[in-house]
């Protein structure tokens, strides 16, 4: 498209403003991590300071932040594992061997979505009380891998579908058995699209927030929780609460930027392409 | 390619034949029996709770009470502000992050210097966990004294300080969740937009249309289809908006900002009413799955096997 040079410097002038607006409570969090706690609370707020670093070390000083980050990683890298090592087998067997049942049972799956956390939140409660797995970091796993399951079945579906057929003929008339065959060329192949399923999936147990504040007190308490606790004191804190979670939001910060397409696909199961 | 696709490994299925009988069954049963179990056994048990009278803190006295919760629950008015609240706060996000959405979805689909960075500015908010944009909303922003907010109301604008989550509960968690999920809309729509035949758009400003026609007539109902998933994804997630209200007013004040989600926590987790905060999560169930049987549809539309 053409543009005229006034609609051009129109655009950019717009299209830069909307983007600045919106990561701003994220640059003032930013920001706000490298003042003093007197300065982050000032009136009028100061842009100029003299930055320290000083909340950044009272954060990694205090141990209970690095056992709710350990817990944060934790949970999610085994989550999306567990999800993964169940996905892998299914997304294969319906990519490769459909059958009448396969397009069921996928939307089946992604049905199973469609329930609210909510509706079910007192039977969860019950049963992870009585199976002992309530504030465990198991407990949170498994939550977490049957959440994001249809999830990682879906997007391995649609990456193994994309393989070409051709390497896997000539495989099969060597003789290749279905193990082999999935351990030496299915697997290998669709890597990138392995990588990128369970980046989605990690950025998904890392944010989620109902499951984690409701199934986890302390021990196994992942940062969204930790964060939350900050919400009822009040006083000098912001800047240390800033530099918290400026440390929580930034790998994940990345990984969704570099995962965004693979974010359109998952989650919208392939309805917008 | 949905007719080369489907057929190549039907081809492929004939000449080896024996290759093809492949018992399929081990390697898909474990995630559907895992999925069917993490299905059917809560919401039978919530079935079941929400004809008990369950209490946690009387469990002796727990036993079969019919619709007795349900009655209770439906006559009682904290769940009618509670469906009103969720109602509006899925109303407002939606018609916020679609609307909006929709427009930014065809600006940064347009070309200017450093476009790229732009949108990753942008969509940044949907990374930041719902607890810490409640916080640095809450805390940074919407504080009424030393809040960024406050400053420029007073200060700048002259018009005094605003309380945000005492006088606006509501409406300041509106903002706070459309910040979080519009960059989710208008990934979702950019994607379907840079789907868009060139030629088509090509053809129009040929014949002479202008940017708001070419808006109404060529992009918006290309959309349709993205914004009607969108909407159904949205509302699914919507209907259980809870850390958000948790962090920033508990739902206060009084049930100014308690949406049936967190109602049915305090219910269950403060009243320890499993009998009632059943009947609740019955009720959240039936409504999200209005929602649910139009986005299978619309997935199933697209879905070649």
């Amino acid at each position: 498209m053409k543009q005229s040079p006034r609609a051009r410097i129109a655009l950019t002038v717009v299209g830069w403003g909307v983007a600045l607006i919106m990561f701003f409570p994220i640059a003032w969090m930013l920001l706000t991590a490298f003042k003093t706690e007197v300065e982050a609370v000032s009136s009028p707020p100061s842009i100029f300071f003299d930055a320290t670093l000083e909340n950044y070390a009272a954060v990694q000083e205090r141990a209970d932040y690095v056992r709710y980050a350990v817990n944060s990683v934790v949970i999610s890298v085994g989550a999306t594992l567990v999800a993964i090592a169940f996905a892998v087998p299914a997304g294969y067997a319906m990519a490769f061997f459909p059958t009448k049942r396969t397009r069921g049972t996928l939307l089946w799956m992604l049905s199973t979505k469609m329930l609210p956390p909510v509706g079910v939140l007192v039977p969860i409660y019950l049963l992870a009380r009585d199976l002992s797995l309530l504030d465990t970091r198991v407990g949170l796993i498994m939550v977490y891998a049957l959440m994001n399951l249809p999830i990682v079945v879906w997007m391995l579906y649609t990456f193994f579908k994309e393989l070409p057929r051709d390497i896997l003929e000539a495989a099969r008339i060597d003789g290749a058995m279905v193990r082999d065959e999935l351990r030496y060329l299915v697997l290998p192949l669709s890597l990138p699209g392995i990588a990128s399923t369970a980046l989605l999936s990690i950025i998904l147990c890392w944010n989620e927030a109902f499951w984690s504040l409701n199934l986890t007190t302390s021990d196994a308490a992942p940062l969204t929780a930790f964060i939350a606790s900050f919400s009822s004191p009040e006083g000098l804190f912001w800047a240390k609460l800033s530099a918290a979670s400026t440390l929580a939001i930034a790998p994940i910060l990345v990984f969704g930027w570099m995962s965004q397409r693979q974010l359109v696909r998952g989650m919208t199961f392939g309805a917008v392409k | 390619m949905t007719a080369t696709t489907a057929a190549e490994p039907r081809a492929a299925e004939r000449r080896h034949g024996g290759r093809r009988t492949v018992n399929t069954l081990p390697l898909v049963a474990p995630s559907v029996i895992v999925l069917l179990l993490w299905m059917l056994v809560p919401l039978g048990m919530t079935i079941w709770f929400s004809f008990q009278r369950y209490n946690l803190i009387t469990p002796h006295l727990r036993g079969f009470v019919g619709f007795q919760n349900y009655e209770f629950l439906l006559t009682d008015p904290a769940l009618w502000t509670a469906m009103l609240n969720t109602l509006i706060l899925v109303g407002s996000v939606l018609a916020i992050t679609v609307g909006f959405g929709t427009i930014l979805a065809t600006l940064y689909n347009a070309h200017f210097p450093g476009r790229s960075i732009a949108r990753l500015l942008v969509i940044a908010p949907f990374f930041v966990m719902p607890t810490v944009s409640a916080l640095i909303w809450k805390n940074m922003l919407m504080h009424p004294v030393n809040g960024l907010f406050a400053w420029i109301t007073n200060s700048v604008l002259g018009v005094g300080r605003i309380d945000w989550f005492a006088d606006l509960p509501l409406f300041s968690i509106i903002m706070i969740v459309s910040w979080q999920w519009l960059p989710f809309a208008l990934l979702i729509l950019l994607t379907a937009i840079q789907s868009l035949d060139q030629e088509q758009q090509e053809a129009a400003i040929i014949d002479g249309a202008n940017p708001i026609q070419m808006f109404w007539y060529i992009i918006l109902p290309h959309l349709g289809r993205a914004i009607s998933v969108v909407v159904m994804i949205e509302t699914i997630f919507f209907l259980t908006i809870f850390a958000e209200i948790l962090v920033t007013t508990s739902g206060g004040p009084g049930l100014a900002s308690t949406n049936l989600a967190y109602l049915i926590y305090i219910r269950a987790l403060l009243d320890f009413d499993v009998g009632g905060a059943s009947a609740g999560g019955v009720i959240a169930i039936i409504l999200a799955n209005i929602v649910a049987i139009f986005l299978i549809r619309a997935v199933a539309k697209n879905l070649d096997t």
